[in-house]
């Protein structure tokens, strides 16, 4: 058996969701843990998608949907100050394209407002071009929500793992669960990693959460993967739009939406492919022909010559469409947090502190007198005054040296990534720590000195590093 | 705040050029900077030869062109600092820098030299549908990684486009034991200069498959395949012409992008075909003061026009420390584009400012053979030279007479276009 004693509760799966409960249980005087079949947090659903705080006009009314994202972008402020992530109001428009279809929009208004979503307008053409002149002339209306915001989806995932890490909770890696069996006090995860005990097990496996709820309920659930495909434009035109910008939503989802990044970058897509395969996360021709057919419906003349990357993530999309968040009925102790699709990003605080409630109510833990629930992020230099930032040159003059020329990340950041809780351990983990990597060569220039610098913090050969999975290895030895 | 007369923004062939002929212009207060460990830039990582036939007429590798320049800079003790990153520049020529021993700098300059180069276009950049496994590399970082860190970035390759570097690394890559498979390229013609094709491709059997490129990767955590397919005229992948290869290293050499991004902080007008800073005959771009050569300017196929062009601007940037009042007024005679010619540099001309002999580089957009070369004056056609083969992998160069522009004091514009029989 793993640890030392039967933990309380094990969540299996370090995405937002399952980080988030993780955080918020750490509040508590429990034994926790969180199983995650990769090499890190966030290398599922929540490392690829929009980033976006959605307002929360979409969900039907009343439905857990609806009351996760309202609350949960009401909470990611906060959250965002105290966890420090990068979120940025920035607000939301959906177009209307069409005058025949301005009913719809009127009623996704009056959805919204069902919702609770605050400051929901309704604008006419002209109104909406003067509040985002690129998007496309034939708008002949837009609700414009002010509440809807961007947030970086790694920081976000990253720093709730942090801080459920600092508070206690442990982390297993590289930790596939195999077997699930109902024993008298709870249950016993079997897996790639050894076997573990716990009272309570939390399914938050993204598109396998299907899987393991089926092992243990005879209700079964269907999870069909849902490809997003995206591309991500440079700096350059990261203005293009101030908003997000949504088409009216259809049968498949929201549709494409063209974005600002929290880091300045321009995001169009997603698509919304169904396809088999858990793990099948590439992106296609016919995809990135749909993005750019649409997003050029959307915006005038989309600067897709700027693009530096395309990318696509898997959607946990259940048959039902609703979020299934709850014990089950016929596995007690089994609580699923499963259908976690849009907005499952925005939602994830409000899972989280929904989750962990469900659990604080059973098992009526005392609370953590260890607790914190500050974390810094990384030091971003660029923040810094010039007086500070020579001041944290001469303290640690690894500050001084930037190794990733596109996005100005400083070997110091780098160091950091590595050396904090969690740690990032492969070239991925560092990108999403850092941004090294992710700028407009992607890599080109900065890979060869951050693996330099991996080898030397964690006392590895270069051949060793991985990009992300466990055979993924840059150099062949 | 640091005042210097000329800072230079790199420390690779151009830079060094740039500084060597501002000194011997009487510059005495020069900084170069560098953000790499060593002087030098790219030539460190190129050890093939090649290098150096035009400028010292033999065959050196990179690492010993670049050592003749840095020689040079020793010998004229000029100052420069390594490991120093340039954040931004302003218009005003303030240059803001950091390095670990100095922390973050001000330095205030008469004039500048950009001398940044050049970075490579990523897949990202192509949308090259697929996985995104590791063992995807452009071309240079993968001589990095080979001929600096000593390291073997895979051992079954592919390499998409046909650029010199690409091609360099098809004959690196075979030397080293892996096996190159193919080199595809998405043009009828090859990006790169026909001597490498010869040296680094037919030599080692190595096939080279024009109007192809990569459709599909393949590899969750490792490249395992690429799909190659043919391209139509408007170079999208004719169905039915797919091909599989299995390999672990996908190479890509596919275009180089100068590196401007200091240039418009500072507010510098970027041209859209080459997409580095506009200049004009001095190779002063739209700031006063700040002139720009080498790859940061344009891509050059060789690195003797680099260090030609270099030159130039270093001594034009000590021509300007002297004599600023003469680049106030501006009576620039644009430069245009006629058929055949992508871009032209200088993209504009001051007859006054000219040199007597005024070198003109441009690149045409296809393989043309036995066409013309021809330069207007207005209507009036002045220069028409036959050429064998011209290719869009080559620069080529006309040479303006300064005594003969002087003879029309209403000149509107110059042209240079291909004229075919």
């Amino acid at each position: 058996m793993r640890g030392q004693d039967m933990y309380d509760v094990i969540i299996i799966g370090a995405g937002v969701s399952g980080c988030a409960i993780a955080r918020e249980l750490s509040r508590y005087e429990g034994n926790f843990c969180v199983l995650e079949k990769s090499e890190d947090v966030c290398c599922g659903t929540s490392k690829a998608n929009s980033g976006i705080v959605h307002a929360g006009h979409d969900a039907k009314p009343g439905s857990m949907m609806a009351k996760m994202n309202v609350r949960g972008n009401f909470l990611m402020e906060s959250l965002s100050k105290e966890l420090d992530f990068p979120f940025k109001r920035n607000g939301s428009m959906v177009l209307c394209l069409e005058e025949d279809k301005k009913d719809k929009l009127t009623a996704l208004y009056e959805q919204g407002i069902v919702n609770g979503v605050p400051g929901l307008q309704l604008l006419d053409g002209k109104k909406a071009r003067e509040l985002e002149p690129n998007i496309s002339p034939d708008t002949v209306a837009a609700i414009y929500a002010p509440s809807g915001g961007i947030v970086c989806p790694f920081g976000l995932n990253i720093a709730l793992a942090e801080n459920a890490c600092t508070n206690g909770v442990k982390f297993y890696f590289h930790t596939e669960v195999r077997e699930l069996d109902r024993e008298q006090d709870g249950w016993s995860v079997k897996t790639n990693n050894g076997e573990f005990q716990s009272r309570f097990v939390v399914n938050a496996a993204g598109v396998y959460a299907d899987v393991l709820h089926n092992m243990v309920s005879e209700e079964k659930i269907h999870i069909v993967q849902r490809r997003g495909d995206y591309m991500l434009m440079d700096h350059a035109v990261g203005d293009y739009v101030s908003h997000t910008i949504f088409q009216l939503p259809d049968e498949k989802g929201k549709g494409v939406l063209v974005t600002p990044t929290t880091h300045g970058n321009l995001m169009v897509g997603p698509t919304a492919i169904d396809v088999e395969d858990k793990e099948g996360n590439q992106t296609t021709q016919e995809g990135l022909d749909q993005i750019r057919e649409k997003a050029g419906r959307m915006v005038v003349n989309p600067p897709l010559w700027e693009v530096i990357t395309s990318f696509a993530g898997l959607r946990a999309h259940e048959d039902g469409h609703e979020f299934i968040i709850g014990e089950v009925k016929d596995a007690p102790g089994f609580v699923d947090c499963a259908g976690i699709e849009s907005p499952g990003l925005t939602s994830a605080p409000a899972i989280g502190e929904y989750v962990a409630g469900l659990l604080q109510e059973h098992f009526k833990w005392k609370k953590n007198p260890e607790f914190t629930g500050t974390r810094k992020g990384i030091l971003n230099p660029g923040d810094l005054s010039p007086e500070e930032r020579n001041q944290l040159i001469k303290e640690n003059p690894s500050y001084g040296t930037i190794i990733c020329r596109c996005e100005n990340v400083t070997e110091g950041e780098i160091i950091d990534a590595i050396n904090r809780p969690l740690g990032a351990r492969t070239l991925d983990g560092i990108k999403r720590r850092t941004r090294a990597g992710m700028g407009r060569c992607q890599s080109g220039f900065c890979s060869p000195k951050t693996m330099e610098i991996m080898a030397r913090e964690l006392e590895i050969s270069q051949t060793e590093i991985c990009k992300s999975g466990p055979e993924s290895f840059i150099l062949k030895k | 705040m640091t005042q210097c007369d000329l800072v230079i923004i790199g420390g690779g062939p151009a830079g060094l050029a740039a500084a060597v002929a501002a000194r011997k212009q009487g510059v005495e207060d020069i900084l170069i900077l560098e953000r790499d460990g060593e002087l030098g830039g790219i030539l460190n990582q190129c050890i093939h030869n090649g290098f150096g036939l035009h400028t010292f007429s033999e065959e050196l590798t990179g690492p010993e062109y670049a050592a003749r320049f840095i020689e040079k800079v020793q010998e004229e003790a000029i100052p420069y600092k390594l490991h120093t990153m340039v954040l931004n520049i302003t218009k005003e020529k303030t240059v803001t820098a950091m390095n670990r021993e100095d922390g973050l700098f001000d330095i205030q300059a008469k004039a500048i030299v950009l001398a940044m180069g050049c970075r490579e276009r990523p897949r990202g950049a192509l949308n090259i549908p697929g996985y995104r496994p590791a063992g995807i590399f452009s071309a240079g970082t993968a001589q990095r990684l080979v001929n600096i860190e000593g390291f073997m970035p895979g051992r079954e390759v592919v390499i998409l486009g046909s650029g010199d570097i690409g091609l360099i690394m098809a004959r690196r890559m075979t030397l080293k034991g892996a096996k190159v498979k193919v080199v595809a390229e998405v043009m009828p013609y090859s990006g790169g200069l026909k001597r490498n094709i010869v040296q680094c491709l037919d030599d080692y059997n190595i096939p080279l498959k024009l109007s192809h490129t990569v459709i599909d990767i393949q590899g969750k955590e490792r490249l395992t395949g690429v799909t190659l397919a043919q391209v139509d005229e408007n170079r999208r992948p004719v169905p039915g012409t797919e091909i599989q290869y299995k390999c672990d290293t996908l190479l890509l050499s596919v275009g180089l992008i100068p590196e401007n991004e200091l240039s418009k902080s500072a507010g510098i007008q970027i041209g859209s075909v080459t997409r580095g800073p506009v200049v004009n005959e001095s190779l002063e771009t739209s700031v006063e003061g700040i002139f720009a050569c080498g790859n940061v300017l344009h891509v050059h196929d060789l690195v003797d026009y680099v260090s030609e062009e270099a030159s130039m601007a270093g001594e034009n940037a000590a021509h300007y420390i002297k004599n600023k009042e003469m680049y106030a007024a501006r009576k620039e005679i644009p430069v245009n584009t006629g058929e055949g010619v992508r871009y032209t540099v200088p993209e504009t001309l001051d007859i006054q400012r000219m040199r007597s002999n005024q070198t003109l580089r441009f690149r045409v957009g296809s393989v043309y053979t036995g066409a013309y070369v021809s330069v207007y004056l207005d209507d009036k056609r002045i220069q028409h030279k036959k050429r064998q083969v011209l290719a869009p992998g080559e620069m080529e160069t006309v040479i303006l007479k300064q005594e003969e522009l002087q003879k029309y004091p209403k000149l509107q514009k110059i042209t240079v276009r291909i004229e075919e029989e």
